[in-house]
């Protein structure tokens, strides 16, 4: 039995894997063991708890693969010509939550596109492409990271303050206590003693009264850091309308034509966001030249902001109610992390075989 | 028989022990005191396992135990699907620790978790590698964060002597188990208000897989004397 599933699973890949070269893709293969560091660099210690780490006496810490996407990346920067197009066919590793019956090894076929003359197009292309591959029956939902983005971007607040909301876009929680923090002003007291304290002693006198000196965080990042808070204390809470803004985009859940609709209200309460919410139209006049029918297509603002924290612009997923069996997008900043100062623009995504034959039998 | 798992030697041991006597449960060393044997009077039918704190949690989730006494923490550390393998019976009262966050003394822009969180970003920007936390409790520690919400950071192993780690610049702070608080004071560190991952104590844990129906006179008499409701 499981042999059976093992060569259907391999059938079912080996013809995902055709359509995707007959759409132009060059071929290529990944290790299995990839280098902990720079997976751990890109996701952080999170990732320990999704990725199987294995240790080698000489090379130390290694990841069995959780996916493609870093190896096809690091590869393209060390050796790709431009525009390229890019399949896989392979088994990934991940290790699942304690009890959870989701399995730990299966296999992904993918297509990534990197080209940097088009986003729209691309995107487009991608989307087109896993659409007519999979069967019609399946659940899909697209949604914009880069909408998110371009809103905290324009947030009137402080740099720091726009800097925490970015980097925790993708913990939903986090990030929604952190914007309902900056709503508020500032109320904490022991923050507030502290900084009195500052200006009253100056902080070389706090840090002697506190004793010892130890560690490698040095005395001008400590100084550096209150001067900070001064700032902070100083900011004025975000408005009531800005937080609305981010509120609003987060629950837009129709289709993508008329999201665009509620993203040009929205344009209008945030001028600022314009160049993202043109970049959203564009890909729907090219979703539309591709024969996508966008008009019946799903569209949710939160979309994508629970996956790896690498996706930052159009995110796709295909579902067949239960199982994921396709997702995908954009990650041109990923790119530059990996490229060291290089950067192109990527879009592509993975399709599960052992989903869809077990949604087709 | 029903398998009682006790730690096999030190301070643990005797609050054990202790705490059984009081309670008329009678638990004793047999043989010379390098041998790992005891014996139990007071109720008939169970049998002695010393085991080292650490191995019990396995050896309940096994089931090859029926009981044993460890702390909270190692059951949390080791036995991810604890509430499906075990169940706490009482808390014994000693073996008091909580697994803590400390960060230097002098770090005095930070007491919390966000202020730690924030410390973690910069720090990664000014050094160009991410903040690292010393610890044994790699699971317990991710979790905690992990829920939080904090990036940027890098857990680093240390098997002893944590507290050490900061002074001698191989991490920038610890998470580590604490009783008294006492050695943080020592090594310059101090507890974030909100860094208390998990309180924990000596308890006596029953294994939801062990064969409790050979044992079923054993157990109920044994529940009576300490006046424990049901025992699995």
């Amino acid at each position: 039995m499981q042999n059976e599933r093992r060569a259907a699973i391999r059938a079912e890949a080996a013809r995902l894997e055709q359509i995707f070269l007959n759409a132009g893709a060059l071929r290529i293969e990944a290790d299995s063991l990839l280098p902990a560091e720079t997976l751990l660099d890109l996701y952080g210690e999170d990732i320990r708890a999704r990725a199987y780490v294995t240790n080698d006496p000489m090379m130390g810490e290694r990841m069995m693969r959780p996916d493609f996407t870093v190896p096809i990346v690091e590869r393209h920067m060390a050796e790709g010509a431009e525009p390229a197009r890019y399949t896989y066919n392979g088994p990934v590793w991940r290790m699942q939550d304690a009890g959870s019956t989701r399995a730990t090894e299966f296999v992904q076929v993918g297509f990534e596109l990197f080209d940097r003359t088009n986003p729209a197009d691309s995107d487009a292309e991608v989307f087109a492409l896993f659409a007519e591959t999979l069967p019609k029956t399946l659940t899909v939902t697209t949604g914009d990271v880069g909408l998110l983005q371009s809103v905290i971007k324009a947030l009137k607040t402080s740099d720091r303050r726009r800097a925490a909301l970015m980097r925790h876009l993708w913990r939903p929680t986090r990030f929604a206590n952190l914007l309902t923090k900056f709503a508020q002003p500032t109320v904490d007291e022991t923050r507030t003693e502290l900084l009195a304290t500052a200006d009253e002693i100056g902080v070389d006198a706090m840090m002697e009264k506190a004793g010892k000196f130890i560690g490698l965080r040095s005395g001008s990042e400590i100084t550096a850091r209150i001067a900070g808070l001064k700032d902070d204390e100083n900011t004025p809470p975000l408005s009531g309308e800005e937080v609305a803004v981010v509120n609003t985009l987060l629950a837009i859940d129709t289709t993508a034509a008329s999201a665009l609709l509620e993203l040009q209200t929205l344009q209008g309460a945030m001028p600022e966001i314009a160049k993202s919410v043109s970049i959203f139209a564009r890909r729907l006049d090219a979703l539309d030249q591709r024969g996508v029918d966008v008009n019946a297509l799903a569209f949710k603002g939160e979309y994508g902001l629970t996956s790896m924290e690498y996706y930052d612009g159009f995110v796709f997923g295909f579902t067949d109610g239960k199982n994921v069996v396709a997702s995908g997008g954009r990650y041109d900043a990923m790119t530059a992390v990996l490229g060291t100062g290089r950067e192109i623009p990527a879009v592509g995504g993975v399709i599960r075989p052992d989903a869809l034959i077990r949604g087709a039998s | 028989m029903l398998k009682l798992g006790v730690p096999s030697k030190g301070r643990l041991q005797d609050d054990t022990f202790a705490w059984f006597n009081d309670r008329g449960l009678k638990l004793e060393r047999t043989g010379s005191d390098r041998e790992y044997t005891g014996a139990v009077s007071g109720v008939d039918g169970i049998e002695l396992v010393l085991l080292s704190a650490g191995e019990i949690p396995k050896e309940l989730a096994k089931g090859r135990i029926h009981l044993g006494v460890t702390g909270t923490d190692l059951i949390h550390e080791k036995l991810p699907l604890h509430e499906q393998q075990v169940s706490t019976i009482a808390e014994m009262g000693f073996g008091f620790a909580d697994l803590i966050i400390a960060v230097p003394n002098v770090w005095v822009d930070v007491n919390t978790l966000h202020d730690l969180d924030a410390v973690a970003a910069q720090f990664r920007a000014d050094h160009g590698f991410r903040l690292r936390i010393a610890t044994k409790y790699h699971n317990l520690v991710r979790k905690g964060l992990q829920d939080f919400g904090i990036a940027d950071y890098q857990l680093v192993d240390s098997q002893g002597a944590t507290e050490g780690t900061v002074a001698n610049l191989t991490a920038e702070a610890i998470a580590d188990i604490t009783s008294s608080g006492a050695t943080l004071v020592a090594n310059h560190l101090k507890i974030l208000t909100d860094g208390v991952l998990l309180k924990s104590q000596a308890s006596v844990f029953a294994s939801k897989t062990a064969d409790w129906a050979g044992v079923d006179d054993t157990a109920t008499a044994l529940c009576k004397l300490m006046g424990w409701d049901i025992l699995k």
